[in-house]
């Protein structure tokens, strides 16, 4: 069933008898082309381009709970192409293209909002980085911009531009950037994907692979096993525990991010902003909430929830950023949990085990890229070779040294 | 969360910074045969349990002591808090 305003209207002039669930509820077949594991936006994304732009036919998505309930439903809906190194860059921007045309390409209304994100630099030096990240950015096709104090303070008066220590002194533009809305992007390629025939299987755990003589057979799950000639892997937070089962370890720790969302206000936020002297972002959403976040909480963890030293950091931040928000009250909080990797980048890869094929990694910036990772991991799933935007997001990079750390802090996952 | 130091006593975690799994006790022989392996896996590669977990947690903003502290990473209970010295010392690290 197509979307459209015309089809909105008769829906309201027959009762609204006509909308349909838009995906099926299948049992698991015994045998598939390609498994993914995990039906959250990088799964259900995989699943999206392998059936409609790669032509797979045969493909299922196993998820252990109900699609879209882990990080897809959790991030702070933040859209961007910002980053700096040849690795990163074109896969980001890749993505930003992608998010561009994603609700028509999807017809499914993902609330894409192109409203700005704005980072702010307080001193020299962060200029001089903003401005080369800037100069990265357009050399690899992204939009940039960088704005003067005056030029800032005329978009976005209501910021503390005169504070004693992190004066306001100018900020990176990317006009294009913005937000969307999560559970949207994740409903939209799930029914996408179905449409093309794919098997999305909910409440279905997978409890092991199947792994004979090197070779990936298929998946053990909590509805018995199923076959596959491929198996992906799409669990960034659990991906320690599902590639656990194949023998691997990998270079990533598992830590909890928290985020935050205020009562609803009236529209005060035009954009997306980040403060460039302690880590806090924030944009309002469409029902006025300010949705904001800062630091991971800083320990290996598989809870998705965060201790309060890192609720009151974050809560500083904003404060000194823009002290209105002071008055605002907190609606809600929740964490989710990342797979923090070693040098702050993600991996698509092919594994050791014949068959099996990891994408995680993500760090906290794994909504941002859903539409380039599916793209990009069906790319690999289909025709065994990396998407050319995702050549760099190699699982071995780190026993060769071609490390893409954007913060260049080396192998801590916790400050990535 | 509470850390209960062996020296000093119950202390908030938020005086602590964390490095991570505590099999970075176990630092290679450099001069061994497969040390460029043994160090990659060292630096890199980590078992990321969910459960149990022994880790190692710095007293910055204290006396200063490095501790190993076994948490349960799904409840974020800590079950056991030793000095990092006695562990190092129990596997022959250090004299």
């Amino acid at each position: 069933m197509r979307y459209s305003g015309f089809r909105v209207i008769k829906e309201a002039l027959t009762g609204h008898k006509g909308w349909k669930p838009v995906w099926r509820d299948p049992q698991p077949k015994a045998h598939y082309d390609i498994i993914v594991i995990g039906g959250g936006g990088h799964g259900l994304a995989t699943a999206h381009y392998l059936s409609k732009v790669y032509g797979q036919r045969n493909v299922a998505v196993v998820e252990k709970g109900w699609i879209g309930g882990g990080n897809v439903g959790r991030n702070t809906t933040i859209v961007r192409s910002n980053y700096m190194l040849d690795g990163n860059e074109p896969f980001y921007e890749f993505s930003m293209k992608l998010w561009e045309g994603l609700e028509q390409d999807l017809n499914y209304n993902a609330m894409m909002s192109q409203r700005g994100i704005l980072n702010l630099f307080h001193s020299d030096a962060q200029r001089d980085a903003y401005t080369r990240r800037g100069n990265a950015m357009i050399l690899h096709g992204a939009d940039a911009e960088l704005l003067d104090a005056d030029q800032v303070r005329k978009e976005h008066p209501y910021l503390n531009f005169d504070d004693a220590r992190f004066p306001i002194k100018g900020g990176l533009v990317q006009r294009r950037a913005g937000t969307a809305r999560h559970d949207a992007v994740a409903w939209g390629f799930a029914r996408s994907a179905d449409s093309h025939g794919v098997d999305i299987i909910q409440n279905c755990e997978v409890t092991g692979l199947r792994i004979e003589n090197g070779k990936c057979l298929g998946v053990e799950t909590s509805k018995g096993f199923i076959g596959a000639n491929k198996v992906g892997c799409a669990v960034a937070g659990n991906s320690g525990r599902v590639m656990g089962m194949a023998g691997m370890r990998l270079p990533i720790e598992s830590h909890v991010l928290q985020a935050f969302v205020s009562e609803g206000l009236k529209p005060v936020l035009p954009s997306v902003i980040t403060f460039g002297a302690g880590h806090f972002y924030v944009s309002q959403s469409d029902k006025g909430g300010l949705v904001f976040g800062g630091d991971i909480d800083g320990y290996n963890t598989y809870a998705q929830r965060g201790n309060l030293p890192v609720v009151e950091d974050v809560c500083e931040g904003g404060i000194a950023l823009m002290p209105m928000i002071g008055r605002a009250r907190l609606l809600r909080m929740w964490g989710g949990v990342m797979d923090m990797s070693m040098d702050g980048s993600p991996i698509i890869d092919r594994t050791p085990v014949e068959g099996l094929y990891f994408n995680g990694g993500w760090c906290y910036g794994g909504f941002k890229a859903t539409p380039a990772s599916g793209h990009c991991f069906a790319h690999l799933l289909a025709k065994d070779e990396p998407h050319p935007v995702a050549t760099a997001y190699r699982l071995d990079r780190f026993r060769t040294g071609r490390l893409i750390d954007e913060k260049g802090v080396g192998n801590q996952p916790n400050l990535h | 969360m509470i850390i209960n130091h062996p020296l000093l006593g119950p202390r908030d975690a938020a005086e602590f910074t964390y490095l991570g799994d505590a099999s970075m006790i176990d630092r290679p022989d450099w001069q061994a045969e497969d040390a460029a392996e043994a160090f990659y896996d060292y630096a890199y590669l980590r078992d990321n349990l969910a459960g149990e977990h022994r880790e190692l947690w710095y007293h910055e903003a204290g006396d200063r002591s490095w501790l190993v502290v076994t948490r349960d990473t799904t409840t974020h209970e800590i079950s056991k808090v030793e000095l990092a010295r006695d562990v190092a010392r129990a596997r022959g690290r250090s004299k």
